[in-house]
């Protein structure tokens, strides 16, 4: 209840995110339903205009822009969002664990972390995947890993000021072990800046994967990919044929609905009233 | 002054260490690889005899911290190696690109920096004006949009509506120096927008940061004007995280010339980066992260080192 009550309370910014959210998640979830044709089916002349048949256009191979959008929304954001769920648990677990033990664990994980924060992610993830090749699961452990630094900085911070309240000091005099202080006292009234910090990952990791792709790098065809389409069909608008800015605009469109929401979050967790 | 010292030091150290950690990651990357570089080089179907023969002219028999030594030497001496797609020295193939990426990003900075500091300072001193509101919501779409949906529409504005700009950015050493401008207007837009956007963000909440300060408001309420307390009380203050937010971009802005590269293909360093590692081709790769690793982490502590130097605070210790 307490939900639909901060819902009805919104800004219309927020609300303008969480449609455009959940029109995303529809897409992606309803794709094999919603779209006319195949995925990789040929179904047209290469790069035809919008029409009836094709409400979009077709590509660069002839296929259906919009079965192809659909269909990339699944494939993006499911890859993205499984990255970014990746990366939380890596830098949770370290983060809550380096706050919690402190000493050399701490010392140890956050100087490893200073140093790959040095280093700037695009060039890393480059050469990462140069040498361990562009599958889709090298692609996720590698963004995840180095996504994963900036969740541990938010989350030993975090807890690091939690693990020092009176009633973790009680739980840790009866006994309890490290893991359920972290489950148990830590995770809980982490929470609030945890899921603001999601967001704005989900939106990082997503832009990367995104750029990765259009660099040819990330997810490979035929999979279709926003990304990968953006890449495809980038020829296409020297000619006045404006297809890559569709997929590119679904990228945007997506970010911008993310961060609407979560500068709201944001507000309502800082307790600001304005 | 003796603190300054000692913190501009420390963060020396740290940066050589860094430096020193990459080179080691950069060089293990490859050693990780299943196979070795002979394999990638000759095939899979190579004689025995002609790996082993191989191995030694590049040294592979060797023990890895030896190699790496020996590696790390030759680059300090400007001795890249060789590329393995084509046998090219790495030295000839990176040297003019690097020139010109370095071209492409200094002139985004030129017009970014001064433009998003100026944007702002305006923002926080009028903010929550209506014109504060209009930079955010611009600034706020413009960094959720990828660089190549920016490129793009630019390209579709100004290439394609309008032929105003050459959508591909295709420069050489013929070209007179207002020639190569011309071609690179477009890249050099798109990486404006995009780091102008972070840059007046950050400077945005540094200055409003300092204009809360309790010494700002003893300022005012002894009277002083508002254009003096902007330039002599809150300005020196704002100096350091300023400088800070300047030299963090233009280190973002060395990693963001990789994608506009490629979108306007622009012969830099960061489509070598991109073509190579599609190729696989590791030597190449090994160089150009090196070289991208050096300047992100360099711009990274003259941005540490300066902020230090630039803060009241440090500079008149107690």
């Amino acid at each position: 209840m307490a939900v639909f009550k901060l819902l009805r309370q919104s800004p219309w910014s927020a609300r303008c995110g969480i449609a455009i959210v959940l029109l995303n998640i529809a897409a992606a979830i309803l794709a094999p339903v919603v779209a006319p044709y195949g995925e990789t089916e040929i179904v047209g002349d290469v790069w035809v205009s919008m029409s009836g048949d094709h409400l979009l256009g077709t590509d660069h191979l002839g296929r259906d822009l919009f079965t192809r959008l659909l269909y990339g929304a699944r494939n993006t954001i499911a890859i993205a969002f499984i990255t970014t769920m990746l990366s939380f648990v890596v830098g949770t677990v370290c983060g809550f664990f380096a706050a919690t033990l402190k000493g050399w664990v701490d010392q140890l994980l956050s100087r490893m972390v200073d140093i790959l924060m040095a280093f700037p992610t695009l060039i890393f993830a480059l050469m990462a995947l140069s040498v361990v090749g562009t599958s889709i699961g090298a692609l996720i452990l590698v963004i995840a890993l180095l996504d994963s630094t900036r969740v541990y900085r938010l989350s030993r911070a975090v807890a690091m000021d939690i693990a020092v309240m009176e009633y973790v000091e009680a739980a840790r005099l009866r006994g309890e072990k490290t893991w359920w202080l972290m489950r148990q006292e830590i995770l809980p009234n982490a929470m609030p800046p945890l899921v603001a910090e999601f967001g704005l990952r989900f939106c990082f990791v997503f832009l990367f994967i995104a750029a990765l792709s259009f660099l040819g790098l990330g997810i490979q065809p035929p999979m279709a990919d926003w990304g990968g389409m953006v890449r495809e069909n980038s020829g296409a608008i020297t000619f006045g044929i404006f297809i890559p800015l569709w997929p590119a605009g679904a990228i945007a469109f997506l970010t911008v609905g993310v961060n609407l929401i979560v500068d709201w979050f944001l507000h309502v967790a800082s307790g600001l009233k304005d | 002054m003796n603190t300054i010292l000692s913190l501009v030091l420390k963060r020396l150290a740290f940066g050589l260490v860094t430096i020193i950690v990459i080179s080691v990651l950069i060089f293990i990357g490859v050693e990780a690889l299943p196979g070795d570089l002979t394999e990638a080089i000759l095939g899979q179907s190579a004689l025995p005899e002609t790996i082993a023969a191989f191995r030694k002219e590049l040294k592979l028999d060797l023990p890895p911290h030896i190699r790496y030594f020996a590696w790390l030497g030759d680059i300090m001496r400007g001795n890249l190696g060789n590329s393995l797609a084509n046998g090219r020295p790495i030295a000839d193939l990176v040297g003019w690109r690097f020139a010109n990426t370095l071209f492409l990003a200094s002139s985004a900075a030129v017009i970014a920096v001064p433009f998003a500091i100026m944007l702002g300072i305006l923002a926080a001193l009028y903010r929550n004006s209506l014109f504060d509101r209009a930079i955010s919501i611009a600034t706020l779409s413009t960094i959720s949009f990828p660089e190549f949906f920016v490129a793009y529409i630019l390209v579709a504005l100004l290439s394609v509506k309008l032929v105003v700009f050459p959508s591909i950015s295709n420069i050489n050493d013929g070209m007179a120096f207002w020639e190569k401008i011309h071609a690179i207007v477009l890249p050099c837009l798109t990486l404006t927008l995009v780091v102008v956007a972070h840059m007046m963000r950050q400077t945005r909440a540094a200055i409003i940061n300092i204009l809360a300060s309790a010494f700002i408001e003893m300022a005012h309420l002894k009277g002083i004007k508002r254009l003096r307390v902007i330039v002599v009380h809150a300005f020196p203050n704002a100096l350091s995280p300023v400088i800070n937010v300047v030299a963090l971009n233009l280190a973002y802005l060395v990693v963001g010339v990789v994608i506009v590269e490629v979108v306007f293909v622009y012969p830099g360093l960061g489509q070598l980066l991109v073509d190579s590692v599609s190729k696989r081709d590791l030597p190449v790769v090994q160089a150009s992260c090196l070289i991208f690793a050096v300047i992100y982490i360099g711009l990274n502590l003259l941005a540490d080192v300066l902020s230090i130097i630039s803060n009241p605070r440090m500079r008149n210790p107690r």
